[in-house]
């Protein structure tokens, strides 16, 4: 439990403060100033690199299994991840990553 | 012309951003029903999730506050989890860096994994929109996300204990990111930055603070950007 209401509130405030600092560090203060080539081509590969790097663990050390590997999971996000690519439709590729997630689940997997 | 481009791109983002109330609603819910748990009141939840607005960070701090982590701790484990805000800032300041100082600054507010994810894919897919067509579907995007988030965290903190584990919520945001990842593997560049970034982020999973998936992140940024360096985009 949490009794400590001042710390509390320290935290919900600093960390607002603290994620909003994150948010704004390169928008507010970069601007439009042009950025070098060379950081423009690392940031052309953000969003690719992060969002799995963000999922990877997730997909194969979920955190509602203890961390235990659940075969299920692998390969649904391998049919989401096909369909995505193949089909380039996002709505597509979540249904039948949930499909695939679902009937994995019902026989057992 | 220039508002009804603006006016079709809110459209066009509230559209494509209400299939993630799916992903973001079922997090709220949680975060609300676990701050219940450790002892806040219904109002705290809420203003936690108003304030912060940023899940995975929320979890952290709740986490350590309840193993009695000195505060610093606490924060400073809270923003590492959320320093992928930073390079997400980065990554879209080329598209609305030419904003008015205000609306960037709203923007940064609204900065989360989902309208971040969902709006420089847009960008990426739609070349040639104007810097307020961006702003609009960027804030299209926000407009049932955010408040999802806020509802709820108020459902939750409401309804406590009533929701049934084991059903595979989990799931939900792992897969809705694969969805969006997937059809922005334009190139070959992109899937080499895509693999990089995913064994690195196994590899360093290790890493506290969650500091294996800044590492990872990196890796993958600089893996996409030596092989455009090297076969052009």
């Amino acid at each position: 439990m949490i009794e400590d209401k001042v710390e509390l509130w320290v935290v919900i405030f600093g960390l607002g403060l603290g994620s909003f600092g994150l948010r704004f560090l390169f928008l507010g203060l970069v601007g439009d100033r042009t950025l070098p080539g060379w950081l423009m081509r690392h940031l052309r590969y953000t969003p690719v690199a992060i969002l799995p790097a963000l999922v990877a663990p997730l997909v194969l050390w979920p955190t509602s299994t203890d961390g235990e590997v659940d075969p299920g999971r692998i390969l649904a996000a391998f049919v989401a991840l096909a369909v995505g690519y193949v089909s380039k439709n996002v709505i597509a590729a979540i249904l039948s990553g949930a499909a695939a997630f679902a009937v994995l689940a019902w026989i057992g997997l | 012309m220039a508002a009804d481009g603006a006016m079709s791109s809110y459209r066009r983002g509230i559209r494509d951003g209400l299939p993630f109330i799916v992903m973001v609603g079922p997090f709220g819910l949680l975060f609300g029903v676990v701050a219940t748990e450790a002892g806040l009141s219904v109002f705290e939840s809420l203003t936690f999730s108003i304030v912060v607005i940023a899940g995975a960070s929320q979890f952290t701090a709740l986490q350590l506050m309840q193993d009695n982590a000195p505060t610093l701790v606490v924060l400073g484990s809270a923003l590492a989890v959320n320093l992928r805000m930073a390079m997400y800032s980065a990554s879209i300041t080329p598209h609305l860096g030419a904003l008015p100082f205000w609306k960037r600054a709203v923007t940064a507010y609204f900065m989360v994994d989902q309208t971040y994810a969902g709006s420089i894919l847009e960008y990426e897919r739609r070349t040639g929109m104007s810097v307020g067509e961006k702003f609009a579907y960027f804030m299209g995007m926000a407009t049932p996300i955010c408040p999802a988030w806020y509802i709820l965290t108020l459902v939750g903190a409401l309804v406590g204990g009533a929701i049934p584990e084991g059903i595979g919520l989990d799931f939900a945001l792992p897969l809705a990111f694969i969805a969006m990842v997937a059809p922005a593997l334009r190139t070959p560049n992109h899937v080499v930055a895509m693999v990089t970034a995913v064994v690195a982020s196994l590899l360093f999973a290790w890493l506290p603070y969650n500091l294996g998936l800044i590492v990872a992140g990196l890796a993958g940024m600089m893996a996409g950007a030596e092989m455009e360096r090297r076969r052009g985009a």
